[in-house]
């Protein structure tokens, strides 16, 4: 376990180091800053004394190295859009983006076990199959669509739930949080239906075809057969059973929320790293687009440790082999 | 070929679907729409990729009602740069099936075979692929689609810039859409490959090639079924979602995504025609695939046959 | 030494509870860079800050210069290189300390130094001197009859402050610097900042020192400032009666707007032309035809010109928000006249006529490159650009992209034909021959993506800058626009519109170059 443990945290950095290379080499196909960070009197010379100043004049390769030398030092550069560093302004938008990201996450796991559990087990009856339409229709249509459907439905016309923004928010240390105030919760209500509806719907169908699945298998039906209660059967047997698969999506779909989180944020005007990251790319604010790709590899990475390594708990088939790698 | 239908409609598949309304019902739309998409040149009124064809005048008419400047007649409407809404969403179709269906069979291929490779080959092997997974999953598509757009656009002569930016986004929205497939895959196979009748094919002689295809590919058809289903129905919508952000189909000649972008813009203003129709489309392709696929799913999974 | 700037529970209670309080929910698409006056040179960056600091001279909505820091100032009738300035007496800045010339010679000095993007606007100034506590002298290069139109976005700061706080030099983003003066802020304005986290919110409280209390009517006692990028959200958020005030309102949604019983519209032409340029060299960058550059033609350049239909446009694709053009000079701008704005109408037989005489009978192909998040509409513009042009025989490919990958295209020449548009902060025609149509050199030419190289013109450019004459300087920008407008290097489209929505008890005239400044706002 240790050794499996040291050799992926090994496999993770060489992750980090790639992404990062990956991410310098296509940043120059995303635009060039200096326009937006010169006003409309520059002259040609102006621009090209920039350029040196920042050092786009030199091969990606020296620009990473200097990159990497400096983040090894903890020094991620200075933003080019917001003038601060960059550390800090993550620092400040993480909160907003990961609250969202548990609550849909949670809402999407939530309802997404509970749905797909119901729909497998009650498959014919009215509500499931209605359950199993409305899912449908909501991942037949694109998010930013959806997100201004809610706008439009819950802030224009019934003037109920706010259309942007955060609301009121509580500073504890370095963390903001809307979870203390009524308008913050309020606030997370629309984004994170908008973020979860494509989740929920994945673990759903993902959980219905397992139960459905493994309500079939041999040992289900010795069960029945020995008197055991429904509910027993259903949660003990059946869902745990479906859990592998389940786990490896989940795991993987908590990661693409915080990823792309980008639109919804876009969308609700919402304060996280997704918004910072789109505000980057349409200023080509290198060094925030660098830290923002390397943070997230780096959630990604962990998470999918942790996925392995509830593998290993969850399946014990998967103990035999797993000591080599 | 008629006996291949008559033949289909008597297997067991064949009586799981007569048998089944929402796959009927889904079957024919999906008939329908793809002819509709297939024959549009012939049976629209306009080319609305064809800018000599458009009269700007003509823009935001509404449906059924002649506009006043040019006396033409739209049945769905015409939208803000005066094309004809119904032959765009025709047009705009071709685009957006090809697109979703090259990327959602470019991801499966990519992700299915590189995930039987990781689960059955396992070592180092096994880690190259699944780290090459994490860096993909870091690369939100639209980055992915600026890289590839930024390189084609440097390579392709101006000519074909167009055609370039349809490919981008095939090759886009399928690099980001493999890493699913490959870690189900690899699930199912790291499962699979010390049963017992795994090992005996082995003892029996059979290459690496044929044991992973033949008997350890089929115990995962039912989750890359659920992921294909839902991933062809996400890549066109992916395609739509681009285009929000900016790198989309080209706007001389939309997708239905680019075309819901364009529309959405106008959700507020009274030019409903120009977001709904599209947006309907779409709405009725993505569901009847979506409950075309959970069909099949049911009707191909051996373990639910009783 | 950085003080957090969060919107903490306190600020919020303080924010909801003061009695008697008209505070403003403010909405637009983007937020300011900075608060360091000297370090960005960008619109709203700016309008931000003006509402915190302000300059000597300040534009007033309706065009015309104001006196605010400095009450008086002329040319020095010895020498007419100097200008002199008088100073308001008795303004002081949010933390009391006096305003006086000390501060004019530092912050002009810090905003001519090299890291200051404001530089370029005060490029003439030679010397600074405190000729008084109240007085000061600009000396320039050469005789600036322009000079106080210049330093309108040059706002002052408090010397002491800005020193004890090591903040002496403007933030330089590119040598990766963050200072105090970039989070911070010291003013003379109407607005205090209470708290400011960026693109999220930035409150900011009545200053009720502030010296203009009686001049202006300063009935806002709280701002709040928040960025909505995307347009339907910014929209919804007036409708739903989350905002007051939003800016950059899309011309579609003006009508929905206008039905809402509690909102309204102001209007006004804005500061801006859009237009086409066009590549009048040898060469092609896309690659000749047969050959030769058919854009290098006049007689081609004003067919194109001719193809488009403005009124079209103007109608369908910009709602009537628009005034067509003929001239690529804002409505505002001195030099501007109905004659120079007149436009060719379409006709298509003489088009073809024109087409076919310069030999291109058959029509060409070329690349049209626009960008689609810049200027009002302008992806759509360029989509019917291309239809009114195929109905000509000129197939257009249209590549539309983001602005950070159009503008470093054009700025490489990497372009044929392409979409820009253009501000006049001096409201002077200088400042478009200077930057668009004097040959592309080191200090002239910066944004001239067209290759057009008239000596003659670039000589008479020179000229007027020095003029101090104004009639003969008249004289001689109408004869060099007449020039330009004959070699037909640019095709005007329009000049844009801009649309403010607001609550309906609000009354504000719309500053052309969509400065909102929240102290004329008055409330009925």
């Amino acid at each position: 376990m240790i050794v499996f443990f040291i050799r992926r945290l090994g496999q993770s950095l060489l992750v980090l180091l790639i992404v990062g290379l990956v991410a310098f080499s296509m940043f120059r196909f995303v635009g060039d800053p200096i326009n937006n960070m010169l006003g409309q009197e520059r002259t040609q010379a102006d621009v090209d004394r920039m350029r040196v100043e920042l050092g786009l004049d030199r091969a990606i390769l020296t620009q990473y190295g200097i990159f990497l030398k400096k983040a090894v030092q903890g020094d991620f550069g200075v933003s080019y859009r917001q003038g601060r560093p960059v550390i800090e302004v993550l620092a400040e938008r993480a909160p907003a983006t990961l609250e969202l990201a548990l609550v849909s996450g949670a809402l999407a796991l939530f309802f997404g076990i509970v749905f797909g559990m119901y729909t497998a087990i009650k498959r014919d009856s009215f509500i499931a199959k209605s359950i199993m339409t409305a899912s449908l229709i909501g991942v037949s249509l694109p998010t930013f669509l959806i997100g201004i459907a809610l706008i439009n439905i819950f802030a224009v016309k019934l003037e109920l739930l706010p259309s942007f923004g955060r609301g009121e928010t509580v500073k504890i240390g370095g963390w903001t949080t809307g979870f203390l105030t009524r308008s913050g919760l309020i606030a997370l209500i629309l984004p994170s239906i908008t973020l979860g509806l494509y989740q929920m719907t994945l673990i759903m169908r993902l959980v219905r075809a397992e139960m459905l699945e493994v309500l079939r298998q041999d040992y289900i039906r010795f069960a029945w057969a020995r008197g055991l209660k429904e509910r027993s059967i259903n949660f003990n047997h059946a869902l745990r059973n479906t859990l592998v698969p389940v786990i490896t999506v989940t795991g993987l779909q908590l990661g693409s929320i915080i990823a792309f989180a980008i639109i919804t944020e876009t969308v609700f005007q919402w304060p996280g790293m997704g918004l910072l990251f789109v505000n980057a790319i349409q200023f080509v604010d290198i060094p925030v687009m660098a830290a923002y790709l390397m943070l997230i590899s780096l959630v990604f990475v962990t998470i999918n440790l942790l996925v392995d390594m509830l593998y290993f708990a969850v399946d014990p088939r998967l103990r035999v082999s797993g000591g080599k790698g | 070929m008629i006996s291949r239908i008559s033949s289909f409609w008597a297997s067991d598949i064949g009586w799981s679907f007569r048998g089944s309304p929402v796959a009927i019902l889904s079957a024919i739309m999906v008939v329908v729409l793809l002819m509709a998409a297939l024959f549009a040149p012939w049976i629209t009124p306009q080319n609305p990729f064809d800018p000599s064809e458009l009269n700007l005048a003509n823009g935001f008419s509404p449906p059924l009602q002649e506009n006043p400047f040019t006396n033409d007649f739209f049945v769905f409407g015409a939208d803000n740069q005066g094309r004809d809404v119904f032959s765009t969403i025709l047009y705009g179709l071709r685009i957006s099936l090809m697109v979703g269906v090259l990327a959602v069979a470019f991801g499966l291929v990519l992700g299915v075979s590189l995930g039987l490779i990781a689960g059955y080959v396992g070592g180092r092997v096994d880690s190259i692929i699944m780290r090459t997974a994490d860096i993909q999953l870091t690369f939100p598509a639209i980055l992915i689609a600026m890289l590839i757009f930024g390189i084609a656009k440097g390579v392709a002569p101006i000519e074909y810039r167009d055609q370039v930016a349809i490919w981008v986004l095939i090759v886009a929205i399928g690099l980001s859409d493999w890493v699913p497939f490959a870690r189900v895959v690899r699930g199912a196979a790291m499962v699979q490959k010390n049963k017992d009748f795994v090992l005996a094919a082995k003892l029996a002689g059979q290459g690496p090639m044929t044991i992973m295809f033949r008997h350890i590919l089929p115990n995962a058809m039912s989750p890359i079924l659920v992921i294909a289903t839902i991933s062809l129905a996400l890549a066109i919508i992916a395609e739509a979602t681009l285009s929000f952000l900016g790198v989309g189909a080209p706007p001389t000649k939309p997708s239905l995504g680019t075309l819901i972008r364009v529309g959405q813009e106008f959700a507020l203003s009274g030019e409903w025609w120009i977001l709904f129709f599209p947006a309907l489309t779409l709405l009725m392709l993505a569901l009847s695939v979506n409950s075309l696929g959970d069909w099949l799913r049911d009707a191909l999974n051996p373990s639910l046959k009783s | 030494m950085k003080k957090p700037l969060l919107v903490t529970a306190a600020a919020v209670a303080l924010m909801t509870s003061s009695a008697g309080a008209e505070t403003l929910r403010w909405g637009l698409a983007g937020d300011a860079l900075t608060l360091d006056p000297h370090a960005q040179n960008e619109g709203v960056t700016i309008m931000l800050q003006s509402q915190m600091m302000e300059p000597l001279v300040s534009r007033a909505p309706n065009g015309e210069l104001e006196p605010t820091l400095a009450t008086e100032w002329a040319i020095k009738k010895a020498d007419p290189t100097v200008w002199v300035f008088k100073l308001r007496e008795g303004v002081k800045f949010h933390d009391g300390a006096a305003f006086d010339s000390e501060d004019v010679v530092f912050s002009l000095n810090r905003a001519r130094s090299q890291a200051s993007q404001m530089k370029g606007l005060i490029a003439s100034i030679a010397e600074v001197k405190a000729t008084g506590p109240h007085e000061v002298e600009i000396k320039t290069k050469g005789p600036n009859p322009i000079l106080p139109a210049a330093m309108t976005s040059i706002f002052m700061l408090d010397k002491t402050w800005v020193e004890a706080n090591k903040a002496t030099v403007p933030q330089n983003v590119a040598a990766g610097e963050v200072t105090f003066a970039s989070t911070n802020v010291n003013g003379t304005g109407p607005y205090k900042l209470v708290s400011r986290e960026q693109d999220n919110r930035t409150v900011m409280r009545r200053n009720d020192d502030y010296w203009g209390m009686k001049t202006f009517p300063v009935k806002v006692t709280e701002v709040v400032f928040t960025p909505i990028q995307n347009a339907a959200t910014r929209v919804s958020a007036l409708l739903s009666g989350e905002l007051d005030f939003i800016q950059d309102v899309p011309v579609q949604d003006i009508q929905r707007v206008k039905s809402n019983a509690g909102l309204k519209i102001e209007t006004q032409t804005e500061n801006r032309s859009v237009f086409f340029g066009l590549n009048v060299s040898d060469k092609l960058h896309g690659g000749n035809i047969n050959g030769k550059n058919p854009l290098a033609d006049v007689r081609v350049r004003q067919a194109m010109s001719m193809a488009i239909n403005r009124d079209a446009i103007q109608r369908v694709v910009m709602r009537g928000q628009s005034v067509p053009a003929g001239v690529i000079m804002p409505t505002f701008v001195r030099g501007w006249s109905k004659e120079l704005n007149t436009y060719p109408p379409t006709d298509v037989a003489k088009i073809k006529a024109m087409l076919a005489d310069a030999g291109y009978k058959d029509g060409f192909s070329i690349q049209l490159d626009c960008p689609n998040d810049r200027y009002i509409n302008d992806e759509a513009i360029c989509q019917a650009a291309v239809s009114m042009l195929s109905q000509v025989g000129i197939k257009v490919n249209l590549n539309a992209t983001s602005k950070a990958l159009f503008f470093p295209q054009i700025g490489k020449l990497e372009t044929d034909f392409f979409m820009l548009g253009w501000g006049v902060p001096s409201y002077d025609s200088e400042y478009i021959f200077n930057f668009l149509y004097h040959t592309k050199s080191d200090a002239y030419g910066s944004w001239n993506s067209t290759r057009y190289s008239n000596p003659e013109l670039d000589s008479q450019i020179k000229a007027i800058a020095a003029e101090v004459n104004l009639e003969a300087r008249d004289a001689m920008v109408k004869n060099m626009w007449e020039t330009v407008k004959k070699d037909a290097v640019y095709i005007p489209i329009h000049h844009q519109m801009l649309n403010w929505a607001m609550k309906s008890k609000y009354t504000v005239t719309v500053d052309p170059d969509n400065q909102a400044r929240i102290k004329y706002f008055s409330i009925n």
